[in-house]
């Protein structure tokens, strides 16, 4: 190790290599995060996690609870056990957040994300890209005779294996929600 | 009772509400209708400083002498982006203080207005909770919840950012806590964890108390059930800059100050223990040196109101959440119902470790020679003030650590210092804040002659509130920290660390209206601190002392507590490149 290697863990507040001492293992956590529907809250939540050096892989924002002004937040993140403690404990501090959940530990749950792909091509590949539209159960929300948008919800991991088969087909444009999430079985969060 | 009123009375009358009696300010464009309010009441004194940044560290002086919220009040854009040094350092260390900011009209917001700045989106990351109001009606209750989430868990600075048309705007005023915060944080511990303590505590054969700035912010019952607390069982106990006075500095089990430039004593217990008891402290890097050093062989317990700050840095193995006072109370409760009882022999063994540090005395100093040793002037001014009813702020730099040594402190809430953020420029109006919560005690700012210089504006503001803050400058015509770690550091290139074309420190004072004093003769500093004690009024007190004086012991930097520097001697190599990219 260089005399000046400092790990990938240090925080923003000093060049300690704070983490060393912990796990090394880098998990993915999706959380739900439900708020205080009020202005600046998601900027709130954003930089906490540019602030402090986490991961954003996704994440997703609507009010879900009009009378009540509730949002909810669904990030997936990635971090060592300890980083994901520490961006939920960081999260329960910020005001106007009223509860914070790790859907990864607290249960099963489901995951979905809704893309959009636009695809365009003529001949075999246009056949090709709608029957295997058709395998994905991804449907057609918009038609020329050059090119489809298709619509299709599923995991992210769906996703990627669609959009992945879609490219050499013509793929032009991909449009993505990110993920949303709910514990499965019958207990509520919200 | 509903009453209507414009904006800018709502400000003033929900201040009255919430007991505010002072508000530190500076008035501009944006916030003349809440001046002018001000104007027309005798409730609340405006004390006008002469700088915004000086307006909030005099409200965080304010609040930690007293416990109470300060509030502080300053105009838009340049007013606001001024107070940003302030939050921050508030924030840094937990004070509650309510920052209200005029802003552009509501209408005019976005288009770069004149004086407009994105003040919410500038302190969003400086403060606890911030609030653009963009209606009357809501204003009132939203400086109600402003000092709710102040003061409420782990205090901090928020701040309030009113549109000029709001507050001319009228609206009904609500009355305090008319509504129900869903902010609440978690006060009480879980007990079971309380008892793991209490078991732990029982077991220990080398335990300390490690106490922070947590037990202050919990309130003066914390202060004192840590007392009961530590003659029930004689652990030893230290503390971190932020924590001294929780503990009296003449109470048998003191260790002194811990971590960078802690006690040796302080150090070497925390190395050595084998159960460490972190009460309101947040293993700060100025605290832990070296992570993986870090008391390799203890069982630790951390108490602290913020999840975020356990396991952040140390992975404890009793972590208890909950405020310090609620905590401590259940905690010797149990202890003594439990009838608990600590290894006597073993805590005596460990006494006797400890007392073998001691008597490596490593404060010890010898004033000899004809120039003063800045360790030998706080020594005198601790024998000369530290029976008067006293409270002590500083700037930052080897002044600020002197005092932390050389001062002691019996009580909580008497030692206001910038610890998270190391402002330099902080004490000079935080002991003008201070002053004015208590207007007959004696009121010190233990400075460097370069932070001095950094909000030496408020001399003004201490002029003419009359306000007799004493300004005791260790003038050692260096940056002394920065110098010391070139020294060690750095190979004696002293880049820029000189404070040249230094002002003539008691003409300055003249030039104020101020008494100035110099000295720079050990034998006549008694008379020198003397004369400053008893003069009624502001002093600046010129204290030449040695220049190349260097601030020990000293954990150096990627060191564990075990590798503490006592004198210069050590210096040569001690500090490798590893050690030399941390601050
Ligand atoms: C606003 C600010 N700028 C820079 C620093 C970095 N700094 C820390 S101590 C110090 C020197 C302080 O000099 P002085 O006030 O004379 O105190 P001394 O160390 O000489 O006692 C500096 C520049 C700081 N802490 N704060
Ligand atoms: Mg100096």
């Amino acid at each position: 190790m260089s005399a000046l290697n400092i790990k990938k863990g240090a925080s923003s507040h000093s060049a300690y290599d704070l983490r060393s001492t912990f796990g090394d293992t880098i998990e993915k956590h999706t959380l739900a995060v439900i708020v205080e529907n009020e202005p600046g809250v998601l900027a709130r939540v954003i930089g906490l996690f540019a602030g402090r050096g986490y991961n954003i892989e996704s994440l997703t924002v609507a009010e879900i609870d009009h009378t009540g002004h509730r949002s909810r937040i669904t990030i997936v993140t990635a971090g060592t056990p300890q980083v994901i403690v520490q961006i939920k404990a960081q999260l329960g501090r910020i005001v106007p957040v009223h509860e914070v959940h790790d859907l990864t530990v607290e249960g099963p749950s489901v995951e979905r994300e809704l893309a959009l792909l636009k695809v365009a091509g003529r001949g075999d590949a246009r056949v090709e890209a709608l029957r295997l539209a058709d395998i994905f159960r991804a449907s057609v929300v918009d038609s020329t005779l050059e090119s489809f948008v298709f619509e299709i919800t599923g995991t992210p991991e769906k996703i990627d294996a669609f959009a992945d088969l879609m490219r050499p087909l013509g793929l032009q444009e991909v449009a993505r929600t990110g993920v949303a999430a709910l514990a499965r079985g019958g207990q509520t969060h919200v | 009772m509903t009453k209507t009123m414009t904006g800018a009375k709502m400000v003033v009358q929900a201040l009255i509400d919430q007991g505010v009696e002072v508000v530190f300010g500076y008035p501009g464009g944006a916030v003349l209708p809440i001046y002018d309010e001000i104007f027309q009441q005798n409730s609340i004194q405006h004390v006008l400083v002469r700088h915004e940044q000086g307006a909030v560290h005099a409200a965080e002086g304010y609040a930690r002498s007293t416990g109470k919220p300060g509030v502080a009040l300053v105009t838009s854009g340049p007013g606001a982006t001024n107070a940003v040094t302030g939050l921050t350092d508030a924030l840094m260390d937990s004070i509650p203080i309510i920052v209200l900011t005029g802003q552009v009209p509501t209408f005019m917001i976005g288009t770069d207005a004149f004086q407009e700045a994105d003040t919410v989106g500038i302190t969003r990351a400086c403060t606890k909770h911030n609030w653009l109001v963009k209606d009357t009606d809501k204003l009132a209750n939203t400086i109600h919840e402003a000092f709710h989430v102040a003061l409420s868990g782990r205090p901090g600075p928020v701040l309030i950012d009113i549109p000029k048309d709001v507050q001319f705007a009228t609206g009904t005023y609500s009355e305090k806590a008319k509504r129900k915060s869903h902010y609440a944080p978690q006060v009480k511990g879980d007990i079971d964890m309380i008892t793991e303590l209490a078991e732990a505590m029982a077991k220990a054969k080398r335990p300390v108390f490690y106490t922070g700035g947590g037990v202050i912010n919990s309130g003066t019952a914390a202060s004192q059930l840590l007392r009961e607390l530590v003659e029930a069982t004689g652990f030893p106990i230290t503390s971190t800059l932020m924590g001294l006075g929780c503990y009296p500095a003449s109470g048998p089990a003191w260790l002194g100050m811990l971590g960078m430039h802690g006690t040796y004593e302080a150090n070497m217990t925390m190395h050595g223990c084998d159960l460490m008891i972190n009460i309101g402290a947040r293993f700060d890097d100025r605290i832990t040196g070296r992570i993986d050093a870090f008391s390799p062989k203890s069982v630790k317990a951390h108490i602290d109101i913020d999840a975020s700050s356990i396991n952040k840095v140390i992975r404890v193995d009793i972590p208890i959440l909950g405020d310090v006072a609620h905590v401590l109370e259940a905690l010797l409760k149990v202890w003594k119902a439990q009838g608990r009882k600590t290894d006597k022999e073993a805590v005596a063994k460990w006494w006797k470790q400890i007392n073998e540090w001691r008597a490596t005395d490593c404060l010890g100093f010898t004033q000899d020679g004809p120039i003063i040793r800045p360790q030998y002037a706080l020594s005198r001014l601790e024998a000369l003030t530290k029976d008067h009813d006293r409270y002590i702020t500083t700037e930052v730099g080897q002044h600020q650590m002197w005092a932390a040594q050389y001062l002691g402190f019996e009580d909580p809430n008497r030692w206001m210092t910038s610890g998270g953020l190391g402002t330099m420029g902080y004490g000079t109006p935080a002991s003008i804040g201070v002053q004015m919560a208590h207007r007959d005690a004696l009121v010190i700012n233990v400075a460097g002659e370069a932070s001095w210089l950094m909000n030496m504006q408020e001399m003004g503001t201490a002029m003419q509130y009359r306000l007799p803050v004493k300004q005791f400058i260790l003038n050692n015509e260096r940056l002394g920290m920065v110098r010391q770690w070139q020294q060690l550091l750095h190979g004696e290139r002293y880049s820029q660390s000189w404070s040249e074309a230094l002002p003539d420190f008691v003409k300055l004072a003249e030039a104020f209206g101020a008494k100035g004093i110099r000295c720079d003769n050990p034998d006549d500093l008694d008379e020198a601190i003397k004369e400053m004690i008893a003069y009624d009024g502001p002093v600046i007190f010129d204290c030449l002392v040695e220049k190349h004086e260097n601030c020990f012991p000293m954990i150096p930097s990627g060191k564990a507590h075990n590798e503490m520097l006592l004198k210069n001697a050590q210096v040569q190599g001690s500090i490798t490149a590893t050690g030399a990219v941390l601050v």
